[in-house]
């Protein structure tokens, strides 16, 4: 099986996080960068997917040439060939999406399996984008995924429950958090990706509308906490909880 | 407490580092973050390794890691030596296994052993099917190897050893062990395999320092090996003091990784708990010891980052290591008890990890040569006098 996995590179999970103080955006001076958690386990269910059956994993992303590097990770991961799709301009999740659909198109993949959401912006809607575009059937917040011939069947995260859902590829999946652990890049696997096919395309040159239509307008911290304060007795707190908290 | 594995790169070191060389040392530090932390307190108390994680270890191409061929990942030596620092920012007696197995053991039949006896343990170690030890130390010889008393003598076609070895890590779960032994030309080594008739292991325990790691005393009763146990290629003490020198390096690299992890704690602590009208992070002796770690942890790195394309040139020399090794372990002790005094009560127990690392460190400081030992070493190298007898 064909599988192009976009992944999309995000500030490490363990940094601490400064907004700008204009707000324009964060602080990028000491910030780690990684791949995407969710998109680490696309990486993952792609290269599990592979080792069952036999096939290709593509790696996609858009951005810098700097994001080179989360790139040579999952080709250390195990994934075969990647392409990075540049520009230096802060694209919108429908232009990264149409990129995406675009590269699709072009290297007709059975699969496209991406993370749900990146954990910086939360968008959670490039892949059911993609999906819309190609006009491919989508199964979202994957949790499990079977294949049998050319039918997958995904088991989705719902509120309150699970849901089994089925298509025929090609299709798309987005993946949530308990599908699978990701493998680590071993050293022999970085040793190897060193000699793997990592393409350059210019953004521009794929002829797909990039103008964005969603502008940030600011960034603000969360609010301090404010500290709490202690109640005497289980009578007051309930008498704050309906008074003050109104909670109650 | 934010994470305690996070790097610390005053001066900007990692734009030296090449891409690959910060994926080793991210992938290592990812391991340990998700293996070893949630599990590395109970196997201190327990004095346990952590053995369910030498599959995990081997899949990630830590064994011998620096080696070319036989299986081995091939990294270069600064990739080597941030997976030792990241290693050690988990336990010390992590890095001591995977140093032992990879700078001591693996090395040792690398560079003294016949194209057969690589082809035949190598792979099998970098898998981790095989476990290695290396028994040099013996009860009464620790700085002076030299002294040794285990001796060999040849029986027919093979081998007898007799003799005793000690504070040999990893000696009881090694399913070879790299014996030094007298011979009439001098020094030289063997690979004693678990189970050959005579040889046996027995741990050392009570220990208050690395208590992750197993420690144990070799003992070596008439035991018969074959021609093939013998390496070749070791003749002489240089043989044993070569792989010394492999695990030298991997240790200057990780006392960084337990004096990060050290400082990491000491900061976000200071900085949280709050004494009189502000947090302790912001009282002056509090800042003069931060600065300090900070300092001599940035000082470390630099000269680990040195010593490895040095050796990655060729061009290290015995007495580089043993300056890098001599520093960064004395320095990172004195980190850890800093570190220790800055979390007052909280500092003696395993809730922070600040007190194991430096217990560890007591034993870092010891082994491989002493802060003293190293200070001779440096000696003999600046005069040209030797102190050491």
């Amino acid at each position: 099986m064909k599988i192009l996995v976009p992944i999309k590179r995000v500030p490490d999970p363990a940094t601490t996080i400064r907004v700008l103080p204009d707000g324009s955006g964060i602080a990028t001076d000491n910030v780690k960068w990684v791949i995407n958690p969710f998109c680490e386990i696309a990486i993952e269910e792609a290269l599990r997917i592979k080792e069952k059956q036999t096939g290709e994993v593509i790696l996609l992303t858009v951005g810098q040439t700097t994001w080179q590097e989360q790139l040579r990770t999952g080709l250390a991961m195990g994934a075969d060939r990647a392409i990075l799709v540049k520009t230096d301009a802060a694209l919108d999740q429908l232009a990264i999406a149409r990129i995406i659909a675009k590269v699709a198109g072009d290297e007709k993949p059975d699969l496209v399996i991406l993370g749900k959401q990146a954990i910086d912006d939360d968008s959670n809607q490039v892949g059911q984008i993609v999906a819309e575009t190609l006009a491919w059937p989508q199964a979202t917040f994957a949790s499990k995924v079977e294949f049998a011939g050319d039918k997958c069947t995904v088991i989705r995260e719902v509120d309150g429950g699970l849901e089994t859902i089925a298509f025929k590829l090609p299709g798309l999946i987005t993946t949530d958090l308990r599908l699978n652990e990701p493998r680590y890049a071993s050293l022999p696997g970085i040793m190897k990706a060193r000699k793997k096919e990592l393409k350059e395309v210019a953004a521009d040159s794929l002829g797909v509308d990039l103008a964005p239509k969603l502008k940030i307008k600011r960034l603000d911290a969360p609010p301090k906490r404010q500290a709490g304060r202690k109640v005497a007795s289980v009578e007051e707190l309930v008498q704050v909880l309906h008074t003050e908290a109104k909670a109650i | 407490m934010s994470d305690l594995l996070r790097d610390l790169d005053f001066f900007n070191l990692d734009d030296l580092l090449t891409a690959e060389e910060r994926m080793a040392r991210d992938s290592v530090k990812q391991f340990v973050r998700r293996e070893v932390l949630p599990s590395v307190e109970k196997h201190f108390a327990g004095e346990t390794f952590p053995k369910e994680l030498i599959p995990q270890m081997a899949e990630l191409g830590m064994f011998g890691a620096n080696l070319k061929g036989y299986g081995c990942a091939g990294m270069n030596n600064v990739a080597y030596g941030l997976i030792m620092q990241e290693l050690e920012a988990g336990d010390s007696g992590l890095r001591s296994f995977a140093s032992v197995q990879s700078a001591l053991s693996m090395y040792a039949i690398y560079a003294n052993g016949t194209e057969e006896q690589k082809r035949r343990f190598l792979p099998e170690m970098a898998k981790g099917k095989l476990i290695g030890c290396f028994g040099l130390t013996e009860p009464d010889h620790g700085s002076d190897p030299g002294g040794m008393e285990t001796r060999a003598r040849k029986d027919g076609d093979g081998w007898i050893l007799n003799g005793t070895k000690r504070w040999i890590t990893n000696g009881s779960i090694a399913d070879l062990a790299i014996v030094w032994a007298k011979v009439d030309e001098g020094i030289t080594g063997f690979v004693v395999e678990r189970g050959t008739p005579g040889f046996s292991a027995r741990d050392i325990h009570g220990k208050f320092s690395m208590r992750a790691s197993i420690t144990s005393e070799l003992i070596l009763e008439d035991v018969r090996i074959p021609r093939t146990a013998h390496l070749p290629q070791a003749r002489g003490l240089k043989a044993p003091l070569g792989c010394l020198t492999q695990a030298r390096y991997g240790i200057a690299w990780g006392a960084i990784g337990a004096a990060r992890s050290c400082y990491q704690c000491a900061l976000d602590y200071t900085k949280s708990r709050k004494q009189f009208t502000r947090p302790l992070a912001g009282y002056q002796l509090v800042q003069a010891k931060l600065v300090e770690m900070l300092t001599e942890i940035t000082k470390a790195q630099m000269v680990c980052l040195r010593l490895a394309h040095l050796k990655d040139q060729g061009k290290m020399r015995p007495e580089h290591v043993s300056f890098a090794k001599r520093n960064n372990v004395n320095e990172a002790l004195e980190i850890a008890r800093h570190a220790r005094d800055m979390l007052g009560a909280n500092g003696i127990v395993n809730e922070y990890p600040v007190i194991r690392h430096m217990l560890n460190l007591e034993t870092v400081n010891t082994y491989e040569g002493t802060f003293d030992v190293h200070t001779l070493i440096l000696g003999r190298d600046v005069t040209g006098e030797s102190a050491f007898d």
